[in-house]
């Protein structure tokens, strides 16, 4: 360590970083040689290492709730808002609630979606959204599918609203912000489960609390867009604003916000993709609608028609995606002066007939206001099949290869992860900080992994990250190439894009059972399921990143005789990799994402923890295995980003 | 459409028994449901007595082991299937912390315990016994078990000591957690192509039976304090040397306020007590005849008019 200080202390020169952290990797080198003669507080973290962080939690939390009573503040919150989720319930689906008036016949909201559509983007989304009900409906879905948006679209406008308050504010005011980022990070890397707990403990469960978990998970991208966008306001358009005398309010109102909104919209985009990403997390706590009867499907083994809520899931989230995005990029309307009422108000008169018209047609034939599940049509057994036969077929090749993993790779992989000393770990850590971004970095892995090993789960995040790496090491290997692969031209982008999109937005544990079915209740199922999860940002950002080679680079390397393959290796590879490491830094956030769901297949780390915290309703452990999990992605992004940012300084293109 | 008519003709028929009666609050009774079948449907059979007794009720889901946190707190307000085996741990922790209590038992008694789908007899004909299990141990070897047989247990939250009862019987197994339900059918099913030898965590009434026939290993019959004892059992020196008990309860739980707020519709719920036929049933409608679980409690219930109508007026 004296070494580390002197080299901080004097200026440093360009080769001491790689020096030191030659010397860095020795050390580690070294520790894990000599384990066995290292003493016991070097192998494992010693006792007085282990500090009781859970009990600390639960502390804090029980003199929070019961103490300071915040646990009325949280519950009367909680009950203005299922006031609200009591009248879009029944609205939607016919909760028996005030105002009593639903529910809704389904060709009605068909209707107004298809309306909806048109009036942002024309004929094909106004297709595209009110066949998407229309599916929903002849599926026999509906209630199900009501009773997620009825959360939905009261979680995605609080969200929308905190977000832009909480931006606004933080853009305001720097003090704010040096709080802000910090839970934001800490926010957007916790797993799902960690911070479910407290909800039940605050909040309780239903509806309420699945709309709130909802608001939780997808607020902070709203806040960060807000604050971009906010910092993006040319200062030209501020002024052009103080000439014409506005307040303060005003110019935030109606200067700052309208011109920050691109950013905006882009915010909104992603709440509501959060928010269909926790339909089926959120039915954990008592959300209703698709999620829960996809587990109950699920556990029942009814592959198929989980499959069908999976792809009614997919549908909701490429139409409101659909949506909000051209809603995005459409420009305000500017009729003439002295149009008419009826002609401004074209598209809400034939709405309101079509609502009319529909809403009476839904009173003379019942099959128009509800269709009910003995009516309703099901591809279930085509997909059974489909599945089976996938299945049957591949499963000479999994059986073989399942064995060739888990005896030949993955139990030597994790055995000797297990093996290392928890110091030459750490050491090895602040080799690859310091070799990537000096000083800094070095003492930001230790943090980090120096708190996971305080926490007192060393063995068990260890499995964690074998699980991650590996399987981020296998998703590089298929994601890699099919990026190339999509990136030759904009029709196969656009292609291999959609399919991204799909698999992401597609629910989570809808993977598990087919994995297991192909590999048994093992690591190797463990892996497959979140190797699927972890190549979609992957081929995504592959994809963009060689795509977003400027064109004049490429010409200048024809001009040059290069080949394509000494163009792609040469030329568009280095200017893409920053982009990709992007790609690989979302990869590993999705990995730790995905590696606690899995715990639902059977695992020995982190996430099965988790899942016993859920279980007992343990919010100080739950908090303690989050942040493990968090700080492990929080790590590597901070490596990443650092390394990303300094080619991009050396490559020119900031 | 049809639940509701059949509803609203049963509420008429009792309205002037549920008169008679102190008058239950017009807030609704929070019925949970968890994620197998005939909980659910338990769950909505129970509701619609609730509501033919003029009653509002409303299901929410929950998991099966946090719900007992929220029956204490009165956010749902009684629990149809408390298992001595699964969730007796978790009912005992909250009995303890209080706010809830034990609101009689079922008929129906519960079995968990390693268990096998038919095929696996072909290739280990000694089965029930356990020492014809463990004898063709290596038949259920699995790579990451080496040469050692490989028991699929249930999660690790559930709490079922197996890997203490391989060590008190010397078996030549492996324990490995499944990490939910769903991953112990999703494997009997892959097993199902192959006829390939499998002996996993089960339990009945479980609709799995219907989807799957099987038996339980017949472990040495359990005494009470074998599992405290080490002197009980074959193995003098351990604990947990004998099987699950073969008749372990099936509990309803209810909220301490709920006989205040509801005080007839309680004592309904006191009433109210299943037996395993009746569960299975409630299973097979959902899970083989593709009913909805709102309709399947609707049709169990004009079926079996003799069994609930009783307990609503209290005359069992």
């Amino acid at each position: 360590m004296t070494v580390a200080a002197t080299n901080a202390s004097a200026p440093m020169r360009p080769q001491s970083r790689p020096r030191m952290a030659q010397f860095l990797f020795a050390a580690a080198l070294c520790l894990a040689v000599a384990k066995l003669a290292l003493p016991d507080g070097l192998v494992r973290p010693p006792d007085w290492l282990v500090w009781p962080f859970a009990d600390w939690f639960n502390a804090v939390f029980s003199f929070i709730r019961d103490d300071l009573g915040l646990i009325h503040v949280t519950r009367a919150f909680a009950d203005g808002l299922e006031s609200v989720l009591d009248v879009t319930a029944n609205l939607l689906y016919g909760k028996n609630r005030w105002p009593r008036l639903g529910p809704i016949p389904w060709s009605v909201i068909a209707i107004t979606a298809a309306m909806i559509g048109y009036a942002i983007n024309g004929w094909r989304l106004a297709a595209f959204a009110g066949l998407t009900f229309v599916w929903i409906a002849a599926m026999g879905q509906w209630q199900w599918a009501m009773e997620t948006l009825s959360v939905i679209i009261v979680a995605a406008p609080v969200s929308v609203f905190l977000g832009l308050l909480l931006g606004t504010m933080g853009w305001k005011s720097a003090r704010f912000r040096l709080v802000l980022n910090p839970l934001l990070n800490v926010a957007q890397s916790l797993p799902h489960f960690a911070y479910m707990i407290p909800v039940v403990v605050f909040i309780g469960v239903g509806a309420k609390a699945g709309a709130i978990v909802t608001i939780i998970f997808s607020v902070p991208p709203m806040i960060r867009m807000t604050m971009l966008g906010l910092q993006k306001v040319p200062s030209e358009v501020v002024e052009a604003g103080h000439m014409a005398g506005a307040t303060r309010w005003q110019l935030l109102r109606h200067v700052r916000l309208p011109t920050a909104r691109t950013e905006l919209l882009v915010g909104v985009n992603q709440v509501i993709m959060q928010c269909l990403a926790m339909v089926v997390l959120a039915s954990f706590i008592g959300m209703p609608g698709l999620g829960q009867k996809l587990l109950q499907l699920l556990q029942a083994l009814k592959i198929g028609r989980s499959i069908e809520i999976g792809i009614t899931i997919v549908l909701l989230a490429i139409m409101l995606d659909r949506c909000s995005k051209a809603w995005a990029v459409k420009q305000p309307v500017h009729l003439e002066k002295g149009t008419s009422w009826l002609m401004r108000h074209k598209l809400l008169v034939i709405w309101a007939a079509l609502v009319a018209v529909f809403w009476a047609l839904s009173l003379v034939f019942p099959i128009l206001h509800e269709i009910g599940r003995r009516d309703a049509l099901s591809l279930a057994a085509p997909l059974d099949a489909i599945m089976d036969w996938i299945i049957g077929t591949l499963d000479p090749v999994t059986q073989w290869l399942r064995w060739f993993l888990i005896v030949w790779v993955l139990i030597p992989l994790r055995d000797g992860m297990l093996w290392l000393p928890f110091s030459a770990v750490l050491v090895f850590l602040m080799a690859v900080g310091w070799a990537i971004g000096g000083k800094r970095s070095a003492l930001v892995c230790l943090g980090y992994f120096g708190l996971i090993a305080m926490s007192g789960w060393w063995d068990r995040a260890m499995i964690t990250v074998y699980t991650v790496t590996f399987a981020v090491f296998i998703a590089t290997l298929i994601g890699f190439p099919l990026g190339i692969w999509g990136s030759r031209s904009k029709a196969r982008a656009q292609a291999v894009l959609l399919v991204c999109d799909t698999l992401q937005t597609f629910p989570s544990f809808i993977y598990l059972i087919p994995v297991i079915m192909l590999f048994g209740v093992n690591d190797v199922a463990v892996v497959g399921a979140v190797v699927l999860f972890a190549a979609v940002p992957l081929v995504r950002y592959t994809i963009e990143g060689l795509r977003g080679v400027p064109e004049a680079q490429i010409e200048a390397a024809d001009m040059s005789g290069a080949t394509r393959r000494q163009t792609l290796w040469s030329v568009r590879l280095p200017l893409a990799l920053p982009t990709i490491m992007v790609g690989v830094n979302q990869s590993v956030m999705f990995s730790l994402f995905m590696v606690i769901i899995a715990a639902f297949i059977g695992t020995q780390d982190l996430g099965q923890e988790m899942q016993r915290a859920l279980s007992s309703s343990d919010v100080g452990k739950g908090l303690v295995l989050g942040l493990a999990v968090s700080f492990m992605g929080l790590m590597v992004d901070h490596l990443i980003t650092v390394w990303a940012n300094r080619r991009r300084r050396a490559l020119g293109l900031s | 459409m049809r639940t509701k008519l059949f509803m609203s003709a049963a509420a008429v028929a009792l309205a002037s028994v549920s008169m008679a009666q102190a008058e239950d609050s017009s807030d609704p009774i929070i019925i949970p449901t968890h994620n197998w079948s005939s909980q659910i449907v338990m769950s909505h059979v129970v509701g619609q007595i609730f509501e033919s007794m003029g009653n509002s009720v409303e299901y929410v889901s929950t998991d099966s082991q946090a719900v007992y946190e929220s029956v204490r707190l009165g956010d749902v307000t009684l629990e149809l299937e408390v298992w001595e085996g699964a969730f007796g741990p978790a009912f005992e922790a909250a009995l303890e912390k209080g706010g809830l209590h034990d609101a009689g038992d079922h008929d129906a008694v519960t079995r968990e315990d390693w268990w096998y789908p038919s095929w696996t007899k072909e290739a280990c004909p000694g089965l029930p016994a356990w020492e014809a299990l463990n004898d063709c141990a290596a038949q259920f070897a699995t790579p990451e078990t080496g040469d050692k047989g490989r028991f699929l247990g249930g999660p690790v939250d559930w709490l079922k000591h197996d890997q203490e009862r391989v060590d008190a019987l010397g078996m030549n197994f492996v324990v490995v957690n499944a990490g939910s339900a769903s991953a112990l059918w999703a494997e009997v099913g892959a097993a199902e192509r192959d006829k390939r030898p499998v002996v996993i965590f089960n339990w009945t009434p479980n609709f799995v039976e219907a989807l799957y026939p099987g038996e339980f290993v017949e472990f040495p019959e359990y005494v009470e304090g074998c599992k405290d004892d080490p002197a009980v059992g074959p193995n003098p020196d351990m604990t947990y040397d004998c099987g699950n008990p073969a008749n372990g309860y099936l509990k309803k739980a209810a909220w301490d306020g709920m006989e205040e707020k509801w005080p007839a519709a309680y004592a309904t719920l006191k009433r109210i007590s299943f037996t395993n036929p009746q569960i299975a049933e409630m299973a097979k409608l959902v899970d083989i005849d593709e009913l909805e679980p709102e309709d399947a409690a609707a049709e169990w219930l004009e079926t079996n008019e003799a069994v609930w109508k009783p307990w609503v007026d209290g005359g069992a």
